[in-house]
């Protein structure tokens, strides 16, 4: 009897496996990534996928790491061969180590990012190229921008809108602090956020196209010195609280209003909306202050590369689930609506719905990309080579440490140390 | 027939030649496939150009020829230093903390012993992130708010030198102070109860009594902790991690194995990296065998 009852069970799910047309079992597929945000956009993707395509169902396995360990974790499973994820995020200044040498271990993606090129900013996947081929899609252009305090802007009668260029911002910086005691603004002590979007507005870079270090040229030095002298001779700006931008320390004195502007990536709304909830409303966001009347107003800046490994074994589908979530209009606009993020495509950017009301317009108000679409064109592309990773290191370990904060050398000598170095 | 297996295999188990290897060989695999190998592999590695993936050459010695430059020294610098600070602190504080938990007199024991042993049970990176928060700059951190009752103004203790340094060693004295304590308290119930009541007789003090009889007594305990202290300095790694992560302003805070795992794992330079830490292997066995002989081990060993 047992038996009979067995094989009416068996033969029962044999019945249902067969049926037509019913959906056939989902692909799992696995995503790395470090940041928590991207899990709950990658889930969204997943959903719109799933609807659109019944057949080709997709379950999304997504591990969250701390930034460090993802990037072990990946460089290791990719040296030995097993245990890498279908999809992973790597952030940009970690990005050439998985490009190093003759075969690195990504999909290239040219076939999907091609079609859409025109409508994208190109320098966003330069940064994510080898040899003509494309291996990684970021999710923003990461247009460096200023967050002003507008309460104490008032107080101090400063209107930001007359602030063309960086000696206008300084001069206004000292209105600001005679009125209100407060700081104009904080700089990175201990990374790399302040003086490179800097450098990178001036016109300059850490290397040159063909790769040859200029970290140390003329320019460079003239803006970490003004960066200097904003602290120290102008006195309208501190060292951040926490050495960095992401501190502890530094959300928490933010929150408090313990500085009137702050120059970071529009992706730093997210911080703000999470960390720093008291600043709502009061924050407005323009384009930076320009070297000179007429030059660049930003810069693209930071970034995370998504990518398909040569481990998947549904690389296909990973490639066509990327395209959906990442490159279409659809996934671009949700870039902005669930990421808070300035989408690569610039096509959406005067789209309705990048004005429809989120937590980030509720934050922000609604004209954030009237304003991105007028310095839509003001982005020097970086140069990035196998050594960007030391490059990036010193930065935020030597040169800002030591020119801005323990003062140990002056701004010339701190660059030409590091530059000796990376020349080596 | 499955009788006469039975008796194969059971008499191959309680063969006294073979059985005591059958009992051993876990540990002989642990030791070969985790240790061996990972070791003749990283001098391999040291003496290759690892470039991405799959992509080596043989350099001989050029990776060690690179360990010539200013960051190598200031980790060595700062290790160095770190290793001689907790020794300084890690010795002479368990001792008397130890001397005083073995009076008859001190009250509260166990209750002490449990508090300063268990510490050592947190995770490094569970307390390093407490100790971040605590050493932040803020002037109501835990520590500048202490520092403030007498007067003093907050500091940003963990981006300058000798800050920093001292909130490493704290770190390291709060989670091993127990350790340390355990070791020296079984050497303090091996001293025999009636030298001390023979050198009471003739008249010492307690002072006498504590460097005439307790130290001497000790010394193979203190030779142990410093030998041990010593391979845990040099071998520091997350305690740096956890306040400064991977990039410590100006070198301030990275050890050895900072630097060895910046530069495996940030710069992807896997040759260089196992260079470093071939390197740092021979610098602790010269360290150690220095201590060693000044401390008169080999010496014992000869009487």
């Amino acid at each position: 009897m047992r038996k009979v009852i067995f094989l009416l069970f068996v033969s029962l799910c044999i019945m249902i496996l067969a049926l037509p047309g019913n959906t056939a079992s989902p692909t799992t597929l696995t995503f790395w990534t470090f940041q928590e945000l991207h899990k709950a956009f990658m889930d969204d993707a997943v959903e719109t996928w799933n609807k659109a395509h019944p057949k080709e169902q997709i379950l999304l396995k997504t591990e969250v790491y701390p930034y460090d360990q993802i990037h072990n974790k990946l460089l290791i499973s990719l040296q030995s061969g097993v245990g890498a994820p279908d999809l992973a995020d790597i952030e940009i200044a970690k990005f050439a180590n998985y490009l190093k040498g003759k075969n690195p271990q990504l999909v290239p993606l040219n076939n999907i990012i091609e079609p859409v090129l025109d409508k994208l900013v190109k320098a966003r996947f330069d940064n994510y190229a080898k040899d003509g081929k494309y291996y990684g899609i970021d999710y923003h252009v990461g247009a460096t921008v200023m967050f002003y305090n507008k309460e104490y802007m008032d107080q101090a009668g400063v209107d930001v809108d007359t602030i063309v260029t960086w000696d206008d911002y300084v001069e206004a910086g000292k209105k600001v602090v005679a009125a209100t005691g407060k700081p104009m603004t904080t700089v990175e002590v201990t990374e790399h956020w302040t003086f490179y979007p800097m450098l990178s507005q001036y016109g300059t870079d850490i290397f040159a196209p063909n790769g040859e270090v200029i970290l140390d040229n003329a320019d460079n030095i003239k803006v970490l010195t003004f960066i200097k002298d904003m602290i120290y001779k102008h006195k309208i700006a501190i060292p951040a609280p926490g050495g960095f931008h992401h501190a502890e320390e530094y959300w928490a004195f933010m929150n408090q209003g313990g500085a009137a502007s702050l120059m970071m990536p529009l992706w730093f709304m997210g911080r703000f909306v999470q960390y720093m909830p008291d600043l709502k409303g009061k924050i407005i966001v323009r384009p930076l202050p320009a070297w000179k009347p007429g030059g660049n107003r930003s810069a693209g800046m930071g970034g995370i590369g998504t990518v398909v490994t040569v481990q998947s074994k549904h690389k296909d589908l990973a490639v066509r689930f990327l395209e959906a979530a990442k490159l279409s209009k659809e996934g671009a606009i949700k870039t902005w609506t669930i990421l808070g993020f300035d989408p690569l495509r610039w096509d959406v950017w005067d789209d309705p719905a990048m004005r429809e009301d989120n937590v980030y317009t509720e934050y922000f108000g609604k004209d954030v990309f009237d304003m991105l679409l007028t310095i839509k064109d003001e982005f020097n592309p970086t140069v990035i080579t196998d050594k960007y990773p030391l490059a990036i290191d010193l930065l935020k370990k030597n040169v800002c440490f030591k020119a801005l904060r323990e003062l140990s050398q002056t701004p010339e000598e701190a660059l030409k140390e590091a530059a000796k170095e990376l020349r080596q | 027939m499955s009788k006469m297996k039975k008796t194969l295999v059971s008499s191959f188990f309680s063969s006294p030649k073979i059985a005591p290897y059958v009992f051993v060989a876990p540990f002989i695999l642990f030791f070969l496939v985790c240790y061996v190998y990972p070791f003749i592999k990283t001098i391999e590695m040291s003496m290759e150009q690892i470039f991405g993936f799959n992509d080596v050459t043989f350099i001989g010695f050029d990776n060690y020829r690179r360990l010539n430059n200013v960051h190598f020294f200031n980790a060595l610098k700062t290790t160095t230093a770190y290793t001689f600070w907790t020794i300084m602190v890690l010795i002479p504080l368990p001792i008397i903390l130890a001397v005083l938990l073995n009076n008859p007199a001190t009250k509260g024991k166990s209750f002490f012993k449990s508090a300063l042993f268990m510490p050592a049970l947190t995770s490094v990176i569970v307390a390093g992130i407490f100790f971040r928060y605590s050493f932040g700059e803020q002037a109501t951190t835990l520590v500048n708010a202490i520092t403030g009752l007498f007067g003093m103004e907050p500091r940003i203790w963990l981006q300058e030198r000798g800050s920093a340094m001292f909130a490493l060693v704290v770190l390291c004295t709060w989670r091993w102070l127990g350790v340390n304590i355990v070791y020296f308290l079984s050497g303090l119930q091996a001293i025999p109860q009636e030298l001390y009541e023979a050198a009471a007789i003739d008249g010492a003090n307690a002072w006498d009594r504590f460097f005439q009889i307790t130290l001497p007594h000790l010394k193979p305990v203190i030779i142990y902790v410093v030998t041990i202290s010593i391979h845990g300095g040099y071998s520091m790694f997350a305690e740096s991690f956890a306040y400064w992560q991977t990039h410590t302003p100006g070198d301030i805070g990275m050890t050895i194995v900072s630097y060895l795992y910046q530069m495996g794992f940030n710069d992807f330079d896997m040759g260089f990296a196992s260079a470093i830490g071939v390197t740092l292997l021979f610098i602790v066995m010269v360290v150690n065998l220095i201590q060693l002989t000044v401390m008169g081990f080999f010496k014992k060993e000869v009487n």
